[in-house]
């Protein structure tokens, strides 16, 4: 067995003893500022010395090319303390249920030695000056956060003290803080508010302090709650749709029958502008919009359009088009070597989803020589880039607002709605609040394309020697701010050759955790005009997935355990030590019915590791158990989620995301998938996509969150999903003794009666009193 | 157009809208009550999961025509008051477990776990888990094991 491990020890210095470098900045209260340059690459100095097998991902990761790139930025990013003793911060990511905001809290009231409910987090405008540093993707965001804002946090406590001594005449090193009180054993004490000016500089000078050691924590690394939670229970969280900007009345569209499909002819906008509650209609580059009162009269007008329609980008194709064009495409595996047995199997992966539960909407106010912006982006410079391009203004002319988003899953990197709604504002010549509504959503979406993923791999003797993999997707868009990044830094990547933005990222993200002797897994893209982009992991669960399957089949043709064969060929001791934490925990090899079995899936990516043990129900009697407008087909009943996120800095919000993740997983082994004919895809809404409900989640969830193994928080908003897809692929097949090779599943059959294309959005029921309970 | 009068949330109110506007837009475009979330329009999603004199329903999927004058509406911002507290039970057990996580889905989770919960006590026993599994709120960020713990122990103080 090779000996290329990563060490599961943390680094031999601790770097956040390293002094950190900001600005206090000349402001009426306590202000301070920290630029990224300094504090980025801190944590991932370490890393890169480690010896490392060959694949770009061991040594260079996407969240650090995102780390890279935002290293020339001028930008900085800041702390104030205010006079009423709170401390402000406006992020400049996006919170979409992931917790960001409240992983930041923490870090703030960590370092500020202040209450957590004493800090409040704001989503900052688009900031062209923070060039890349404000993307939320990847799973970076607390990795390049972490010791940034951290900084900031600590020099704005540095400066309270320093005040405060200068005010009682007494050596800084005695005056001490607590929950946001500064004193002093002379019995002197004065809260944070009542120094806030008093600390303030009036002009803005270079400090430098030292972060606190991880033991010291007190606030990261215990459980918290979100601190957005009470909003929430109570209904007063805002999401886009329920801003008020005034006469931004709502708006949908009525779109075409194939995706991208264009107008030809509208013949009755005049009727329909004249229709109860409606206020104008105008003909858009994909549909024509209605805005009205209430968005019911916009879906009725809408409806009651007369529209001719040209074909969309993709109007010929259909599933199995698209299959055909992928498998054309497929680049060749290497023989297998004399004298070798091989496995070889393929998977395909139908389109998917990754539509949030908020439809996309945005607020635009556009005017002759200016224009603002209302809407949830995970790229927000880009969306005021593109749209002050697309509006005619200057860039600094159009002010674009981050608003928290109702899920994301990726649909967020891209702004297609933020710039509907400002074309539409500009023709209308009126503020619109544009929703899309959820047949949109599924039906001009973007998704995460069809992919089929071939595995060869060879073994002798009881060794594997050989693994490949050739991965072939129908095109994933990367026109948003990641590809930029890619291209501004490409000459620094570890990668030669001419990639492509989709090869690089497969490249950045992939790898294989075992010793299989010589390994390569490459990606092919077939051009297709779909409306594609990143799903919560991106390739991550297709390809994972398909490694896990052919792990179980190479231990079977070994005769060997496949938990006892995966902990012999791992070459990373953090997933040894994940795997046997599941093990343990989902209690592996214990007696299950004929027809329940366990699988496991492992997946190593944003310097963290997971291991997922689930149990899957095949019997038919629970595969056929009936529940209305909805599929049922086999069930997850346990599940242990097994995570190691490096530094972990809320065990409960990583629990969170473990168990969101898991649910993903569970849809795409099992049950949701769009199914695409004549150039669009026939779901229309949750009764026809199915992503997991109560009736499929597993009654019996379990997550471990491992003790800290480095000294730097790992990424974790997306690592489950793969891991937890080959979970419930494998424990499926082991279930019903047959490998699956497509997925979801239930793909094949159409579990739905879809909603007639045209209109584009169906009416709303008038029966729902008769539902009540 | 047709003025149309019920209670909301303890309060009687009077709106002038067509009789077909579903009543989802009747909370949310006229009166600025958005706690009810737009998730389908369809009765699917059950997003904007409100009450109907103490019964679970989707606003999105009921004309406002069909709302008698006696009629209480209850949104996730009147809940509290039902019960005569800052919050009610289950919005507690949802903080205790910290359900949430973007939170778009949860006042709809929330006001059909407490229907689901009185249907039971009505019918004199506890919730199953045959229950939860017929809840039909979707949640997108998949929190579904929390809802059920939560649901539970907002079952014990209910």
């Amino acid at each position: 067995m090779a000996e290329q491990r990563r060490s599961p020890q943390a680094p031999p210095e601790d770097p956040t003893r390293r002094r950190f470098l900001g600005y206090l900045l000349a402001a009426p209260t306590l202000a301070v500022g920290v630029t990224w340059a300094d504090a980025v690459f801190g944590a991932d100095e370490a890393e890169a010395a480690i010896p490392s097998p060959p694949q770009p991902e061991n040594l260079f990761d996407l969240g650090d090319l995102q780390n890279l790139a935002a290293l020339p930025t001028s930008g900085l990013i800041g702390v104030q303390v205010n006079e009423d003793g709170t401390a402000s911060f406006a992020l400049h990511r996006t919170e979409v249920g992931q917790g960001i905001t409240t992983a930041v809290a923490m870090m703030i009231a960590e370092e500020l030695d202040l209450p957590i409910d004493k800090v409040h987090i704001t989503l900052a405008d688009a900031r062209p000056e923070l060039l890349m540093n404000q993307l939320t993707g990847g799973s970076n965001s607390v990795r390049s956060i972490f010791t940034p804002v951290r900084t900031a946090s600590a020099l704005a406590r540095q400066q309270l003290r320093r005040t405060a001594a200068a005010q009682w005449g007494v050596p800084e090193g005695e005056v001490t803080t607590n929950d946001g009180v500064l004193a002093h054993r002379s019995g002197r004490t004065a809260t944070y508010g009542s120094l806030a000016k008093a600390a303030a500089s009036d002009r803005t000078v270079q400090v430098s302090v030292t972060l606190k050691a991880v033991t010291d924590f007190k606030v990261l690394g215990k459980p918290q709650n979100r601190i957005d939670a009470h909003d929430i229970v109570t209904g007063r969280k805002r999401f886009g749709l329920d801003l008020q900007v005034p006469d931004a009345k709502p708006c949908m569209v009525r779109r075409p029958p194939t995706i991208n499909g264009t107008v030809r002819t509208v013949r009755n906008a005049a009727a329909v502008k004249a229709m109860p509650g409606i206020t104008d209609v105008a003909v858009v580059k994909y549909g024509v919009a209605v805005r009205g009162e209430t968005f019911g009269q916009c879906i009725d007008g809408l409806r009651a359009l007369d529209v001719d329609w040209n074909p969309g980008t993709v109007a010929g194709e259909s599933d199995a088009t698209v299959l055909a064009k992928l498998k054309q495409a497929q680049l060749p595996l290497v023989a297998p070597a004399l004298g070798a047995l091989s496995v070889d199997a393929e998977f395909t992966f139908a389109f998917a989803s990754n539509a949030p539960l908020e439809p996309d909407n945005a607020i635009a106010d556009v005017r002759s020589d200016r224009a603002e912006i209302w809407s949830t982006l995970k790229v927000p410079i880009d969306a005021k880039q593109d749209i002050a391009v697309q509006l005619g203004l200057p860039a600094d002319k159009v002010v674009v607002h981050v608003v928290p988003g109702g899920g994301s899953f990726g649909r967020h990197l891209f702004h297609d709605v933020a710039a509907e709604a400002a074309e539409i504002s500009q023709k209308m010549g009126k503020p619109v609040k544009l929703s899309w509504t959820r047949t949109d959503d599924f039906r001009q979406g973007r998704t995460h394309p069809m992919c089929v993923s071939r595995v060869r791999a060879t073994h002798l003797l009881g060794n594997v020697l050989t693994y490949e993999q050739r991965h072939v997707s129908s095109e994933t868009s990367f026109s948003h701010g990641l590809g930029e990044m890619i291209t501004s830094t490409a000459a620094s990547l570890p990668i030669a050759g001419n990639y492509s933005f989709a090869q690089t990222i497969f490249l950045l993200t992939q790898s294989v955790p075992y010793d299989f002797g010589v390994t390569t897994q490459l990606l092919n893209e077939v051009p297709l005009r779909f409306n594609t982009g990143s799903m919560r992991n991106i390739y991550s669960p297709n390809v994972v997935c398909a490694r896990e399957l052919v792990v179980d089949r190479l231990a079977a043709k070994l005769g060997k355990d496949p938990i006892a064969f995966r902990r012999e060929f791992l070459k990373d001791d953090r997933l040894r030590a994940v795997l046997d934490e599941a093990v343990a925990v989902g209690q592996w090899g214990r007696a299950l019915p004929k027809g329940v079995a366990q699988g496991i899936g492992l997946h190593t990516e944003y310097r963290g590791a997971v291991a997922v043990l689930v149990e899957v129900d095949c019997r038919p009697e629970t595969v056929n158990r009936p529940i209305r407008d909805g599929v049922t087909g086999p069930r997850v009943t346990r599940a242990t989620v097994v995570v190691d996120a490096g530094l972990p800095l809320n065990p409960r919000g990583l629990d969170a995301q473990m168990i969101g993740g898991l649910n993903d997983g569970i849809a795409l082994a099992l049950t949701s998938s769009l199914h695409i004919k004549d150039g669009i895809p026939l779901e229309g809404s949750w009764d026809n996509y199915f992503y997991t409900r109560q009736w499929n989640t597993p009654p019996d969830v379990r997550v471990v969150v491992m003790p800290p193994t480095t000294g730097n928080p790992s990424g974790a908003g997306e690592i489950a999903v793969a891991a937890a897809f080959a979970a419930v692929a494998t424990a499926y097949g082991r279930a019903t003794g047959t490998m699956p090779t497509s997925f979801p599943i239930n793909h094949s059959t159409l579990s739905f009666e879809p909603f007639p294309l045209q209109p584009s959005t169906p009416a709303s029921p008038t029966d729902g009193l008769d539902t009540a309970f | 157009m047709a003025q149309h009068t019920f209670v909301l949330n303890g309060a009687r109110v009077t709106v002038e809208v067509a009789d077909d506007v579903r009543l989802l837009w009747v909370l949310r475009d006229i009166l600025g009550v958005t706690g009810p979330k737009y998730g389908c329009g369809l009765n699917v999603c059950k997003s904007c999961t409100s009450h109907i004199n103490g019964k679970a329903f989707n606003p999105c999927s009921v004309p406002v025509s069909k709302i008698k004058e006696t009629d209480e509406i209850t949104t996730i911002e009147g809940l509290p008051a039902t019960v005569g507290r800052d919050l009610h039970p289950m919005q507690e057990a949802w903080l205790e477990e910290d359900v949430s996580q973007c939170g778009y889905c949860q006042p709809g989770q929330i006001m059909a776990a407490v229907a689901l919960v009185r249907k039971a006590k009505a019918e004199g026993r506890q919730i199953t888990d045959a229950d939860l599994d017929g809840l039909r709120n979707i949640c997108r960020c998949g929190t579904y094991s929390r809802i059920r713990t939560a649901i539970k122990k907002g079952a014990a103080r209910m």
